[in-house]
């Protein structure tokens, strides 16, 4: 018992300064590289928290959602709409973007919410689609169509500071993510993560235990989809201009890749996985007509080797240790 | 034949009040002309059943009676086609199973439905979950209150967890471990919910012997506890050992009740079971 202790001590030290490590590496980043690899690590930091966002819903509850995208969307296009029109700052609008995003979620989702599996899958990819179309046919001329909406504004809190380069950049969407995975971790560790966990593994069982499936399947919806369009807000401001075929199916695609690629209800494993899909691309610029081959051999022979991820989520005693060793300890 | 049954009810109960056997207890559940069709086909047909507080009732038929289907519908999974369902009184009609739970039915499944790739612990933890009420906020901001109540469920798990014996494979998966300790996990899990009734589906079947004794002298103990149960059981042995009153159905009917011993040699009974002899018959 022991033995055991001081090896999960050391475990969780070593963690500890794995992650302080990492987070000086990012610190410290944009003054060693170029200004092309930080805008690169941008839109790193824009998949991961679209990844995140998506891995609540497919990763924690295992709700198959393939039109994420139309989500990010409704954030982005909110974002843009408000800003060009009425001239309201994009850092108020990030709360907005995602509430009009969870708003919307929760009206497409609440009759579908009881679909299990492909069926839902393929509801959903609709749904992406339809949202995607109709943005593309500019209904009330609020949209601009296949163009898409430009002028949005740089994020600016009040006149003071405004993030307007791409190093702010880089330090803006990382500080997000970094909070929501501060958020997402606690969340994962709580009642409302284990009850996402049971709905995944079972869901008549969850639902005899106590569980209320409809809510919380609702609020896994909600939830992705409202960071969803945090992760629009952002993207918008950053290119300054919105279009329809951003959001396409193969996105969502590419953010369903991100999870399975890094493990589903793994928080490290979706942060691996957005690096796979995002920086993948540009080391691999010189044989850009390989990409997509290369990028499938990979996943095919992941999906043989490491079926769960790559880093799948390790359940047990760590995350519970300071209470239950003690606990353990007298009971031999 | 309907008669028969009631006129043989009124025996059994008449004697067992002569003797003494049975105080009349509080009836916490009780289905009233329960019915369940699937299509064509009348699973429950007239159902009445009653528990009694503090007791272990058991009910009992040959295959396909309709047992697994009464227990779906007490614990809001069917919704009955006919009749009431009453929980201490309380009409449970249209209520989901999540909040048949909170009025304290917990329930397990013949074929054992854990939360198999989460750990043992876990597992029993999410049982607490209709006991707590922390939301998503306060669970994001790890505000004191939630702290404290996450802290709250992991003592009652532990508790819950020791009592079913597996607080050493606390961390395991709980699909790694052997199936005789999954059934008690599972057992576990329904207890954490804080039940009044316990509502087992075949608790020993897949189990040895010496297992089912042990699960026999668990349930023994765990209803001192203030707790009902409600089993179904092909097993006799265990149905005899540990059962206060019993209930046969067959072919989604009721077709005695009674205390074991005189369920146990009640000819209809035997006859569900063993089929009519033929000689009889004629």
């Amino acid at each position: 018992m022991k033995l055991n202790k001081n090896v999960n001590q050391k475990n969780s030290i070593f963690k500890n300064w794995l992650v302080i490590l990492v987070a000086i590496l990012f610190i410290i980043l944009p003054f060693i590289i170029n200004a092309y690899w930080v805008d690169v690590l941008f839109f790193f930091g824009v998949y991961a928290l679209l990844g995140l966002s998506l891995n609540i819903v497919l990763g924690e509850v295992g709700l198959f959602d393939l039109g994420h995208m139309g989500f990010m969307a409704i954030g982005a296009y909110t974002t843009a709409i408000l800003n060009t029109t009425f001239g309201i700052p994009i850092i108020i609008l990030l709360p907005v973007s995602a509430i009009s995003a969870g708003a919307f979620a929760w009206l497409v989702c609440s009759p579908i919410i009881h679909l299990r599996g492909d069926y839902l899958c393929i509801v959903t990819i609709g749904m992406g689609e339809i949202v995607r179309l109709t943005l593309n046919n500019n209904p009330f001329g609020i949209t601009g169509g296949s163009n898409g909406v430009y002028g949005i504004d740089f994020p600016s809190f009040g006149s003071i500071f405004v993030v307007d380069n791409s190093t702010k950049f880089y330090y803006y969407i990382w500080l997000i993510v970094g909070l929501t995975i501060i958020g997402l971790v606690n969340l994962q560790r709580s009642r409302i993560g284990r009850a996402w966990n049971c709905i995944r593994e079972d869901e008549i069982a969850a639902e005899s235990t106590g569980i209320d499936v409809r809510y919380y399947k609702l609020l896994a919806f909600v939830l992705g989809a409202g960071l969803a369009g945090v992760a629009g807000n952002i993207y918008a401001s950053k290119l300054m201009i919105v279009s329809p075929e951003s959001f396409s199916f193969m996105e969502s695609c590419m953010l369903f890749c991100i999870v399975l690629i890094g493990g589903m209800g793994s928080i490290p494993g979706v942060l691996i996985g957005a690096a796979a899909i995002s920086l993948f691309p540009e080391v691999f610029r010189a044989f850009a007509q390989y990409r997509m081959l290369i990028f499938g051999v990979a996943m095919v022979i992941m999906m043989i080797f490491r079926p769960g991820g790559i880093w799948p989520r390790k359940r047990g005693a760590f995350e519970f240790k300071p209470l239950l060793m003690k606990a353990g300890e007298e009971n031999g | 034949m309907a008669k028969e049954n009631n006129n043989m009810e009124t025996i059994i109960r008449t004697k067992q009040e002569n003797e003494g056997k049975n105080k009349i207890n509080k009836v916490v559940l009780q289905t009233d002309k329960l019915t369940k069709k699937f299509g064509g086909l009348i699973a429950v047909n007239n159902f009445d059943l009653k528990v009694s507080q503090g007791e272990i009732s058991s009910l009992i038929g040959p295959n396909g009676a309709g047992k697994t289907t009464v227990f779906n519908v007490v614990t809001g999974i069917y919704k009955a086609d006919g009749g009431k369902v009453l929980f201490k009184g309380e009409d449970l009609a249209g209520k989901k199973p999540h909040q048949i739970i909170k009025k304290g039915i917990a329930r397990t499944f013949q074929n054992i439905r854990l939360f198999s790739n989460m750990t043992c612990l876990e597992n029993v933890m999410a049982g607490q979950h209709c006991r707590s009420k922390e939301g998503t906020w306060s669970s994001v901001l790890q505000t004191p209150g939630q702290k404290k109540e996450e802290l709250e469920i992991k003592k009652n798990a532990e508790n819950r967890l020791k009592q079913v014996g597996l607080w050493k494979w606390r961390d395991e998966l709980a699909k790694n471990i052997a199936y005789g300790n999954q059934r008690m996990l599972e057992i576990g899990r329904a207890l954490a919910t804080n039940p009044d009734l316990l509502v087992l589906d075949e608790p020993s079947s897949g189990l040895n012997d010496k297992e089912s004794e042990d699960l026999m002298d668990f349930l023994k103990e765990i209803i001192k506890d203030n707790l009902t149960i409600l089993l179904i059981e092909h097993d006799m042995n265990v149905v005899m050992g540990i059962s206060h009153w019993v209930t046969v159905m067959d072919e989604g009917k009721k077709i005695a009740e009674g205390l074991p011993e005189e369920v146990y040699s009640n000819p209809q009974v035997i006859e569900a079971y063993l089929g009519k002899d033929e000689e009889e018959e004629e």
